[in-house]
């Protein structure tokens, strides 16, 4: 599917155009969880796609947050230097992890149930520390006064907010790009074919994997200390654990995770579906709305593995030529 | 040092002790995982959670209809092992020839799902069984009841699943299965049949083990948070479907976090089993048992 460029420039010019059109705080709120979200879903497809399939994003999400969150609280250091410092602590975890599991062919189950550790391992440390993290209960980044507000990373107009995700989503998108275009994205589609087979035509396996994966804890940090920075409130069920990589995972499925746009219909309609349930159900009924949104996962996993865009793309394309699959 | 040596002495051993204890019901977790993995070749992400709806089984049958515990347990293994052959019929049979990662995932919902039913259905709440166990003093050392008869249960249990898989036909056929999958269908063996025996045999364990963690844990809808995880990292420690592995993988991380928690949270004691575990899989990246390639 090539989008032809003048509906990239025009859908751009109506992202940007659209606060200044449209500016119900809700509304923007919402739209704002979407693009964050839209970009940590992609950086799951980023490794998913080639059947790396993680679950401990949730543990580099939580990382990215919790580490710009306590050096602005305790060291008053910069998210403008706390969130780069905290993507370089979430790509070391990710290389640790990663290293001996790809060095030594840890794949398929074992390397999902791996990861699953790692982000609940990552939960346990920030419930275990507490003093410094505030636990289970949370944790609030101080607020900045008032003039250094941009030092601090924290605006109170959600049309900044806005801004700053929409740029984020944006390179998100170029990033998929970038590495659908290079040549380590052919090296890692022979892996996820046969890895011994790559492996005899001289890619460097473990290399080319480690890669992928640093650029996606990467990425997932950098979502990770953005929410937290829009959010201001963290806790350790929200940005880390097996439930939000879970909730990752799914929303990449659910959109599809082999085209560039699947994770963010993904979040479109994960995000629109919770808070429709959410504001449905009311506050009385904590839970109902997990329980809808966890039966239509399985549901989709059934019926819709390809997921909704992919699967759309799919039969245009047999339509198109009914004699060839993609 | 003195103070060393007294630390030693009696907290060092009791710790021991008690890991030893934690590791019996860890095995019996990781048994079923293992079951489950070795003859249908998928792995429940929500295992925990089917002992944490197990756990509720135990907490409404004794302190709300007012079973006796001996009756209850029975019961609440069968509740577990029809969830678990329900689980496989509605959710895995479907997935069956898709790729490994769907059914994973799909089982990943089921955790959401059992997850919001039990917040929904019984609320976030802790609740306890109300059966306080008596401690069993030994010298210095303190062991409790509950401990000590999961342990034993737990291994009732493992040995009860040992007999069934190597003196009963369908034991046999199932530990066929898990050597080839495709052969078995042709020498006229009902898959379909053994995978939802599997899966209720799975599902009973988890429902044993609901059993006893309920003793010593106190029920609310994510307590499978808390072991799920360990659980995991066991069985591959062990080799996934390797039972003897898993068993033996079982005591060791139990002992790492009884020692780990003796000098710190019981947190850390969690943190350091997933270091080990890291080290390890430098060492013997395929399981502590398998062969060198």
């Amino acid at each position: 599917m090539k989008t032809p460029r003048a509906v990239w420039i025009a859908g751009i010019a109506a992202a940007i155009a659209l606060p200044f059109v449209h500016r119900d705080p809700y509304h923007l709120h919402i739209l704002v969880l979407i693009l964050i979200w839209s970009f940590a879903y992609t950086s799951w497809s980023i490794m998913g796609r080639f059947g790396l399939v993680s679950l401990g994003h949730g543990g580099f999400m939580g990382v990215g947050a919790y580490v710009t969150a306590l050096l602005w609280n305790h060291l008053g250091m910069s998210p403008w230097l706390g969130i780069p410092l905290a993507m370089v602590a979430a790509a070391l975890l990710a290389l640790v992890v990663g290293y001996p599991c790809f060095r030594f062919r840890i794949t398929g189950h074992y390397f999902v149930l791996v990861t699953l550790a790692l982000s609940g391992i990552v939960l346990q440390v920030i419930t275990a520390t507490r003093d410094y993290t505030g636990g289970s209960l949370g944790y609030t980044p101080d607020r900045a006064t008032s003039g250094r507000q941009l030092l601090a990373l924290q605006f109170d107009d959600k049309v900044i907010w806005y801004f700053i995700a929409l740029l984020i989503w944006l390179s998100g998108l170029l990033i998929w790009r970038w590495i659908d275009r290079s040549m380590g994205r052919y090296a890692m589609d022979a892996i996820s074919e046969d890895e011994d087979a790559a492996a005899a035509v001289g890619v460097n396996v473990t290399a080319e994997k480690l890669k992928i994966t640093v650029i996606s804890a990467l990425m997932t940090a950098l979502a990770g200390a953005l929410y937290c920075q829009y959010q201001m409130f963290i806790s350790p069920d929200t940005v880390s654990g097996i439930s939000v990589s879970l909730q990752m995972a799914f929303a990449a499925i659910v959109g599809g995770l082999y085209v560039s746009f699947g994770p963010t219909i993904g979040a479109v309609i994960t995000i629109l579906l919770a808070e429709t349930l959410r504001i449905g159900f009311g506050t009385n009924a904590v839970g109902w709305d997990n329980l809808v949104y966890g039966v239509l996962l399985v549901l989709f996993i059934i019926f819709l593995p390809k997921g909704i865009l992919g699967s759309v793309i799919e039969k245009l394309k047999t339509q198109r030529k009914p004699s060839l699959r993609s | 040092m003195q103070a060393f040596l007294d630390i030693f002495d009696i907290y060092l051993l009791e710790a021991v002790i008690n890991g030893i204890l934690l590791g019996g019901v860890l095995a019996l977790l990781a048994l079923g995982l293992n079951l489950i993995f070795g003859v249908i070749d998928v792995t429940w992400i929500c295992y925990a959670e089917l002992v944490m709806i197990g756990m509720y089984g135990m907490y409404f049958m004794v302190q709300v209809y007012g079973l006796p515990y001996w009756i209850a347990a029975p019961l609440t293994i069968l509740l577990v092992a029809a969830l678990g052959a329900a689980l496989h019929y509605i959710v895995i049979a479907p997935l069956l020839t898709a790729p490994p990662i769907n059914q994973l995932l799909a089982t990943g919902g089921v955790l959401f799902i059992l997850q919001s039913f039990a917040t929904v259905a019984f609320g976030i709440e802790f609740r306890n069984l109300g059966i306080r166990l008596p401690v069993l003093m030994f010298g210095d050392m303190n062991f409790s009841y509950a401990r000590l008869l999961s342990f034993a249960a737990a291994l009732i249990g493992m040995v009860v699943v040992y007999l069934f898989m190597t003196r009963t036909f369908t034991g046999t056929a199932i530990r066929a299965i898990s050597q080839d999958r495709q052969i078995m269908s042709l020498m006229g063996v009902d898959t379909k049949r053994l995978y939802i025996v599997t899966s209720a045999l799975g599902g009973a364990l988890a429902g044993l083990a609901a059993c006893l963690l309920v003793l010593q844990y106190d029920v609310h809808p994510f307590v499978g948070l808390s072991f799920g995880p360990i659980t995991f990292l066991i069985c591959v420690l062990g080799g996934l479907g390797n039972f003897i592995g898993g068993f033996i993988a079982a005591f060791v991380f139990a002992e790492i976090i009884s020692l780990g928690g003796l000098f710190s949270d019981l947190e850390w004691g969690y943190v350091l089993a997933f270091a080990f575990f890291i080290v390890m899989m430098f060492i013997r990246p395929a399981g502590l048992l398998a062969r060198r390639r």
